[in-house]
């Protein structure tokens, strides 16, 4: 950081004073709270807690409910992160081309990034009504009773299909930025040297998307591990029973419903060491990123 | 007149499918703001538009549906622009004055503050959702704005966001504020802030957005119906006035348009400059 600078010795303390005394006691404190009562465990009615050292983790990973919760949540990110992306790099890649309309498509594709991920389960909640949902109909049309909130698969596609949804619009603008980013000189060139508009595609423009795309896979990955919270809530309409849950709804349902104090906090520190393994991953990714511009 | 391609119309139609996608289930919301809740139950969403718009604007927003009879959409409404808002302003006013000492500034403890600061990047409020209602809970802070909104700020993104941009400030220009003898305050408020309007415009359309949409802390903090966000009501709304004998499907779902009517205006009215905030943002 080369900066000339002012070196005023006391208006940069007083500047980010307020910033770091936020952080301290809503962000480090609660942390650090969080790791302190993982070791221990907490009466449920309040006398007092004892140290249990890590025996609220082994309980945990060695529970069959906590797998179930965490094989679904992993289902669950690949399935969103997979389907948001391909789905917003087709219409990122026609919006791109058309020239037509082009303004109109952009804004009635991203319009729903400011939708509220519990109105996205609200209306998905409609779209899958027992008695007049449309998709409800449209699924009975094929022989299928679709039954939100009582079978497993249904409730869980629900889910994915609302999650979906919502995030296409945030990968359609960061793709469609990207592919516009594109020199001209490029595409020509490309236009030259390939005549097949697929092979164009596979060869030039999807490497030198993959930067964006590496950054967007972090990003879909924390969405559905985390911001889907409102779906998965208001889809199982705060009813967990025997639905599909992801982990972080299993840290409020633990936590916040059961009391469970110390196995919630030790659900949540595990969630803690995921998040940063995933964003060394994307440290080093990004360093290694290629920039072919 | 040249006749089109066969790949221009299969872009189109992919694009007009996908823009179907997107529209479609929101255009089904706001036709059933406009039919009698009798006839819901009976047929569910159609394609006709009925009259019965203004009666469910006029029970969502003015008449309550919880017990307390103080959350109406009116009052859902203000504490959502009180979020929104009060959000946004809280996150771009901290993340500049923090940015501009780090950037700006020789600091002994510079890294450190740096590090502090950039490692609340890594967790979301989700992963410490208890622990944070527990102090905010001991700070008595419960059901109020400050309560809401504070810890909400507490992450570095709006500050990472402004020392990217000041990093792109050519350094030609505080040499020479500083040699027509203008200071640090000086410099601030007459040269950065004027060079920052579009980041800060494009930052408070994404932060109001984010605010806007909160739904897991408002759920925790807020339990007096008074205090009710339309996002975090959405639930509420949807066991209350759907549980009834005869479900008020017209007026929850007129409640959900309202949520989205206000951050959907936002974004799409300035969209070039969100789109700006949003792709430069990359983290």
């Amino acid at each position: 950081m080369k900066r000339a600078g002012f070196s005023t010795p006391w208006l940069p303390v007083l500047l980010l004073v307020p910033q770091l005394a936020i952080i301290a006691i809503f962000f480090y404190w609660p942390a650090i709270v969080a790791l302190h009562s993982s070791f221990y465990l907490q009466d449920p009615f309040g006398f007092g807690s004892t140290f249990v050292g890590l025996e609220n983790y082994t309980h945990l990973l060695g529970s069959a409910e906590y797998r179930r919760v965490a094989v679904f949540t992993l289902t669950f990110t690949l399935l969103v992160t997979f389907f948001s992306l391909a789905l917003a790099l087709l219409l990122a890649v026609k919006a791109d081309k058309v020239l037509r309309g082009a303004k109109t498509y952009r804004t009635l594709l991203m319009w729903v990034y400011a939708v509220a991920p519990p109105v996205a389960g609200f209306i998905a909640v409609i779209l899958f009504n027992q008695s007049w949902g449309p998709l409800t109909e449209l699924f009975g049309l094929f022989g299928h009773t679709y039954m939100v909130g009582v079978n497993f698969n249904d409730t869980a596609f629900a889910m994915i299909l609302a999650s979906v949804w919502k995030q296409v619009p945030v990968n359609f603008i960061f793709f469609l930025s990207a592919l516009q980013s594109i020199p001209r000189s490029v595409r020509e060139a490309a236009l030259i040297d390939n005549r097949s508009a697929s092979g164009r595609f596979w060869d030039v423009t999807f490497p030198l998307l993959a930067p964006t795309g590496f950054f967007l896979l972090i990003i879909n990955i924390t969405y559905a591990l985390f911001e889907t919270f409102g779906i998965v809530d208001t889809v199982v309409k705060g009813e967990p029973g025997n639905n599909p849950m992801t982990l972080v709804y299993k840290v409020y349902v633990d936590g916040f419903r059961g009391n469970d104090l110390g196995g919630s906090s030790a659900q949540s520190v595990i969630l803690m060491v995921l998040v940063l393994a995933l964003t060394i991953f994307q440290f080093r990714l990004l360093e290694r990123r290629i920039h072919y511009t | 007149m040249r006749k089109p391609k066969l790949s221009t119309v299969t872009d189109h139609a992919v694009l007009i499918a996908g823009s179907l996608f997107m529209m479609l289930p929101l255009l089904m919301i706001l036709q059933m703001t406009t039919i009698p809740d009798t006839e819901i139950i009976q047929t569910g969403p159609t394609l006709q538009i009925g009259d019965q718009f203004d009666d469910n604007l006029e029970k969502a927003m003015l008449q309550a549906s919880g017990f307390s009879g103080e959350n109406t959409g009116m009052s859902m409404l203000k504490n959502s622009f009180i979020l929104g808002i009060g959000f946004a302003v809280g996150k771009i006013v901290i993340g500049m004055t923090a940015a501009y000492a780090i950037v700006y500034f020789r600091l002994r403890f510079a890294t450190l503050a740096f590090w502090l600061i950039f490692t609340t990047l890594l967790l979301p409020l989700e992963v410490r959702i208890l622990p944070s209602y527990e102090v905010v809970q001991r700070l008595g802070m419960l059901n109020t704005y400050q309560g809401l909104i504070i810890p909400l700020i507490a992450s570095a993104t709006a500050t990472f966001f402004f020392r990217q941009f000041f990093r792109s400030v050519p350094e030609e220009l505080v040499e020479a504020a500083r040699i027509d003898g203008a200071g640090p305050v000086k410099f601030f408020v007459d040269i950065l802030v004027p060079l920052s309007k579009t980041m800060i415009a494009a930052m408070f359309i994404i932060m109001f957005v984010y605010g806007w949409n909160q739904y897991l802390w408002p759920t925790m903090i807020t339990t007096d119906e008074d205090m009710y966000t339309l996002v975090r009501g959405i639930k509420q709304i949807v066991q209350v006035l759907e549980g009834a004998v005869v479900p008020e499907f017209g007026r929850s779902n007129m409640l959900a348009v309202v949520a989205v009517i206000p951050p959907v205006l936002v974004v799409v009215f300035f969209q070039s400059w969100f789109v700006k905030g949003l792709t430069e943002s990359d983290k």
